[in-house]
């Protein structure tokens, strides 16, 4: 498989570390109680189509990437830094 | 038999090679089989199941029956099929599945038992008893049953592998796959053209049509020549594609040449992935079998294959043939044999309406229905509507029409389309994204059809790829219409095989039907069919086409079952080329390396890295003497040791301080400049991460240490919690691991040792317990930071790398000169157990920061990563494992890491486990073992005595709880 990193463009999966959904980049306030940690920590959908997810370029520019793909397709749809992901959603 | 003429072989160059322990002679040019047929050898091997008799059937890598193993000992390869194997100097060549000989094969009493062996038979009959399936059952008919075998010995064969990249892969380099890489290649793409075969032109070699006005295997070769001089092209022959994957990814095999293998440092085989924006789909058809009785019998071939070894090799494989078929393809056989002077017994056509304009016995409307001689052919019968005939003949070709070579186009799990005109499945476009099929691989079987389908299949590539077209003129060639009267298998009594690599008969996919096994995939598993190596390259649409008769529904209803890859079998050793032993891993070593083995010290691996683990000196015979001496020598004079392995990574920035705190559980922008503190790293969900201690060099500037072996983790989760997290801190880090070599020096006497070599001394007033700073050893800039694993008075003196070796040697000069030495990883763990240190035997990521007794140290003042989770009342549970130390107190002195801890009286069983031991050893400080562990309210039970259960070194020992701090639990060392 093959991604793109929005700094070096499309590279060999071998150089990413995956680090599941992007979910992950939504880190709740230290008092948002029990119930919102457990489903930040543990709780994750499986979709069958388009999913974010994040990975970071290790064996690269060492940028975590929003990667959309298509968990059915394989395709991969669009990537985005994670840091202008958080700076645009914040 | 070889006959006249040139044809593709080198007649200059012979070759010597040998079959069965017999030596023979072939050409340049040749391959094993067609080697072999022009010795008249024609029977080659046993069948899978029934031990029938086998020979030649096909001239391509679809080869059924011609399986042999090349080489002896660790290098034999099981399974090369005959057709393919290129004839070299010395090739040493065995039949297989047969016992003790090709020609007396005791198995072949199997064939007289075929009535009871037909599909089934297996489930059915060996059933009872249930404890007989693996000891008995399963043995015997692996015996009988199967292939070559491998060697069992380490392969010694030289594996690569190969990375590509291009806008275009055709796959294929016929008549379509050249034009169409003629056609993109003087377009300007980026070109890569595999052919599997040795030399590009696919069926123009073993034709006799012409391309523009010259024979068709010259045009290819002319092409071929004019494509390989392109620097936008790349011709790979030898080179089967064996997968499509994902995003124009695929897998392909290249066989190097016996000449090019035999060079020093080359490779047997490669495998490769490339990486293609486009691809054309130019593999051709494959010729398929018609089944009658005894269809198998060594003689009997594929037309096309005879037509090969007739036009190429020039080998007859008889001497009066017959020729049977439902096409065209089979008056073009009997012009080729008669013209290369080859007797032709008879045509037998099953069309009713063709006719003949060759000088032969021509059957129009006429079957074959039966073939005679078991080693070998001697003759068939006819049976036309006046009756049956016997005809003698030692070969048999056959054409039952041809079936695109789609496969790669099935592998993402696309569905071939059936086409009436052609009688076969063609792809559809798009069943693998951005690839096109072209030429006779989509139902166009004339060359001229061919030549326009790959040029015009490029031109829409190019298109595609926003590339214009160059102008190409495609060369004349016959344009003869395909015609073809569907026959699959001829009625009659007998068995008739369909698949010939797994003994599968038209009865057995009959008897599939009748069992109710009427689904393709169903029919598949039940009888094998297409399951063998060759993945019934031959015979999928024949099985289907008689499964959909027995059932009744059509062929399109019927469907194909799944073809996946790989197209040809891929040795496993080959994909994994250079994964072997330590395969590409790095290896790390520190600037210590070379001093540390030169005086004897075995190096163990931590992670990529190498540490010593020990230093012997002259007499010590045991580890253990060596680890006591450096722990003393270290706790009552000076100790060096190369601590380089830690991570570092160097953090700046306006926020790094407010990102330090975001990390750890303490508080580290309050941390003053020139000073050194531990911090404790969670996890997101609560549990302890990393330690370490982490250096404020400046305002802006950090210097944090991680653990060795969670170096690279630290790393990443430092850029999460930045870019992921807290993007809008202005903070930077790097690692510097590798940039500087730093030696802990430890002991009473480290302040002395040090005060010897820096430019300036440092006092103990000047640089108290937990400082740092910058410092002078000759004209070399340094970091001093003092701190302690050891509970000793300790510093940490940290220089660029290139100036580690020297500086090592010098420390090691100056404390062997105190009375001191270098101490390795045995001696350093025994310290930091003596004084309770925690490493990653304790924090194994099921530990959290309450566990280690420092629930304390996660501030109340501030978020940080790991604190909701860590509060969570589970992980706070008094009744968790807590960290404690332990010493024996019972009549076993040993405590050993890894063993569980139980109350006195309990009985050493799962349940009752109330801890375990995560680090233990001997201490010569104290003169017992000592161990640390977690215990279930560890904390309130010092002095409690519990016993420790090893129960994989079978070790008892009762144990006194005690406080993990065993030694100095004041610090005054450290602070001395």
């Amino acid at each position: 498989m093959r991604l793109i990193c929005p700094n070096c463009g499309e590279r060999d999966v071998r150089e990413f570390y995956y680090a599941g959904f992007a979910a992950a980049l939504d880190r709740p306030a230290e008092d948002a109680g029990v119930e919102v940690w457990d489903d930040y920590l543990h709780n994750r959908d499986n979709p069958a189509g388009e999913a974010r997810d994040l990975w970071y370029h290790e064996s690269g520019c060492s940028a975590w990437v929003v990667v959309r793909r298509d968990t059915a397709s394989h395709a991969v749809l669009a990537a985005e830094l994670a840091c202008d992901v958080k700076a645009g959603g914040a | 038999m070889r006959i006249e003429g040139a044809g593709l072989i080198n007649r200059d160059k012979p070759i010597g090679f040998s079959f069965d322990g017999r030596p023979y002679q072939g050409f340049e040019g040749d391959t094993l089989a067609s080697a072999l047929l022009a010795h008249d050898i024609r029977l080659v091997g046993r069948s899978f199941k029934y031990h029938r008799p086998r020979g030649i059937m096909t001239a391509g890598s679809e080869e059924p029956n011609g399986l042999v193993t090349v080489g002896l000992e660790a290098g034999q390869e099981p399974n090369v099929r005959a057709t393919t194997a290129e004839l070299y100097e010395g090739l040493l060549a065995r039949s297989q599945n047969r016992w003790p000989s090709l020609n007396w094969d005791l198995l072949s009493l199997n064939d007289l038992a075929a009535p009871f062996l037909g599909a089934g038979f297996y489930y059915k009959t060996f059933m009872w008893p249930r404890a007989f399936w693996e000891r008995v059952y399963e043995p015997v008919i692996r015996r009988a049953a199967g292939l070559g075998a491998l060697s069992g010995k380490p392969d010694n064969d030289r594996n690569e592998r190969g990375f590509a990249h291009c806008d275009l892969l055709i796959i294929g380099a016929g008549p379509t796959g050249l034009m169409a890489a003629w056609m993109a290649a003087k377009s300007g793409a980026d070109v890569i053209i595999c052919e599997e075969d040795t030399r590009t032109g696919g069926r123009l070699n073993a034709e006799t049509f012409e391309v523009g006005g010259k024979p068709g295997h010259q045009w290819a070769r002319a092409i071929t020549a004019r494509l390989s001089a392109m620097d936008n092209v790349r011709v790979m022959t030898r080179t089967s594609v064996t997968g499509a994957y994902d995003q124009g990814t695929y897998g392909a095999l290249e066989r190097l040449a016996p000449d090019v293998a035999k060079r020093k440092g080359a490779p047997d085989e490669a495998f490769w992935r490339i990486v293609a924006k486009r691809s054309i789909l130019a593999a051709g058809a494959l010729e398929r079998p018609i089944a009658f009785q005894n269809n198998d019998r060594p003689g009997i071939m594929m037309a096309g294959a005879v037509r090969a070894y007739i036009n190429r090799w020039r080998v007859s494989p008889g001497r009066s043939v017959a020729v049977f078929g439902n096409n065209d393809g089979a008056h073009q056989t009997v012009a080729d044999l008669q013209a290369a002077g080859v007797h032709v017994s008879a045509l037998i056509d099953a069309r009713h309406h063709a006719s003949c304009d060759l000088e032969v016995p021509f059957f129009p409307g006429a079957m074959v229905c039966n073939a005679h001689g078991r080693k070998g052919l001697e003759a068939i019968t006819i049976r036309q509507a006046s009756g049956s005939e016997k005809i003698q003949a030692d070969c048999l070709a056959i054409s039952g029409g041809w079936n695109p070579t789609l496969h790669l186009s099935c592998h993402m799990g696309g569905r071939p389309e059936w086409n009436p005109d052609v009688q076969a499945f063609l792809p559809v476009e798009g069943m693998v994204p951005g690839m096109r099929a072209a030429g006779a691989c989509r139902g166009k079987f004339s060359t001229r059809a061919c030549l326009e389908d790959g040029a015009q299949t490029a031109r829409n590539v190019l298109e595609d790829l926003g590339i214009r077209p160059a102008r190409v003129v495609i060369p004349k060639a016959g344009d003869n219409a395909f015609d073809i009267s569907p026959l699959w298998a001829v009625p009659g009594r007998g068995r008739a095989w369909v698949d010939f690599q797994n003994d599968v008969t038209v009865k057995d996919i009959k008897q599939a039907a009748t069992e109710n096994f009427r689904s393709v995939e169903h029919m598949k598993r039940y009888t094998t069919q297409g399951m063998a190596p060759d993945q019934g390259k031959n015979s999928n649409v024949v099985a289907l086409a008689v499964l959909a008769e027995a059932t009744g529904q059509g062929i399109p209803e019927t469907g194909t079952t799944t073809f996946r890859p790989p197209f040809v079998p891929v040795p496993i050793a080959t994909m994994g080329a250079g994964g072997s032993g330590k395969g590409f891993a790095p290896q790390r070593y520190m600037t210590s390396h070379k001093a540390s083995v030169a005086r004897g010290a075995p190096m163990i691996e931590v992670g990529l890295w190498y540490r010593p683990s020990y230093f012997p000196l002259k007499g010590e015979t045991t580890w253990r003497q060596s680890c006591d001496r450096e722990v003393n020598m270290v706790r009552q004079a000076v100790g060096v040791a190369d601590v380089s392995t830690l991570g570092k990574i160097d953090i700046q920035g306006k926020d790094a301080g407010a990102f330090l705190d975001f990390v750890y559980t303490n508080n580290f922008s309050t941390l003053k400049t020139g000073r050194v503190r531990y911090g404790l790293m969670l996890r997101e969900d609560g549990h302890v991460m990393d330690d370490g201690t982490t250096a404020r060099l400046g305002d802006r500037h950090y210097l944090l240490t991680t653990t060795t072996a969670a170096a690279g983790d630290v790393m990443r989760h430092l850029e999460f919690a930045h870019q992921c997290l807290q993007p809008q801190m202005d903070v930077r880090m790097i690692s510097v691991t590798e940039q500087w070599a730093q030696f802990a020096v430890a002991g009473p006497k480290a302040r002395d040792l040090l005060n010897d070599l820096l430019n300036e001394p440092v006092g103990d007033e000047s640089w108290p317990f937990m400082s740092c700073g910058e410092v002078a050893i000759g004209g070399v800039q340094a970091r001093l930071f003092r701190i302690s694993f050891s509970g000793e008075q300790g510093y940490e003196l940290a220089v660029p790398a290139r100036f580690g070796n020297s500086l090592f040697r010098v420390l090691l000069d100056r404390a062997e000169a105190m009375g001191g030495g270098p101490y390795g990883m045995e001696a350093l763990n025994i310290l930091r157990i003596e004084k309770g240190f925690i490493t990653h035997a304790e924090i194994d990521g099921r530990v959290t920061a309450f566990d280690l007794g420092m629930g304390r140290m996660v501030s109340a003042k501030k978020d940080c990563i790991g604190k909701a989770a860590s509060m969570r009342p589970g992980l706070m549970d008094e009744a968790r494992g807590q960290l404690i130390g332990l010493k024996p107190v019972g009549a076993v002195k040993e405590l050993t890491a890894g063993a569980h801890l139980f109350a006195e009286g309990d009985e050493a069983v799962r349940v009752n486990s109330q801890g375990y031991i995560s680090s233990a050893g001997f201490s010569p400080t104290l003169g017992h073992f000592m161990g640390m562990g977690f215990l279930q309210r560890g904390r309130a039970r010092h002095g409690e005595v519990v016993r420790m259960v090893d129960h994989l070194r079978e070790l008892q020992a009762l144990c006194e709880v005690i406080d993990p701090v065993l030694f100095d639990p004041e610090g005054g060392r450290v602070r001395g």
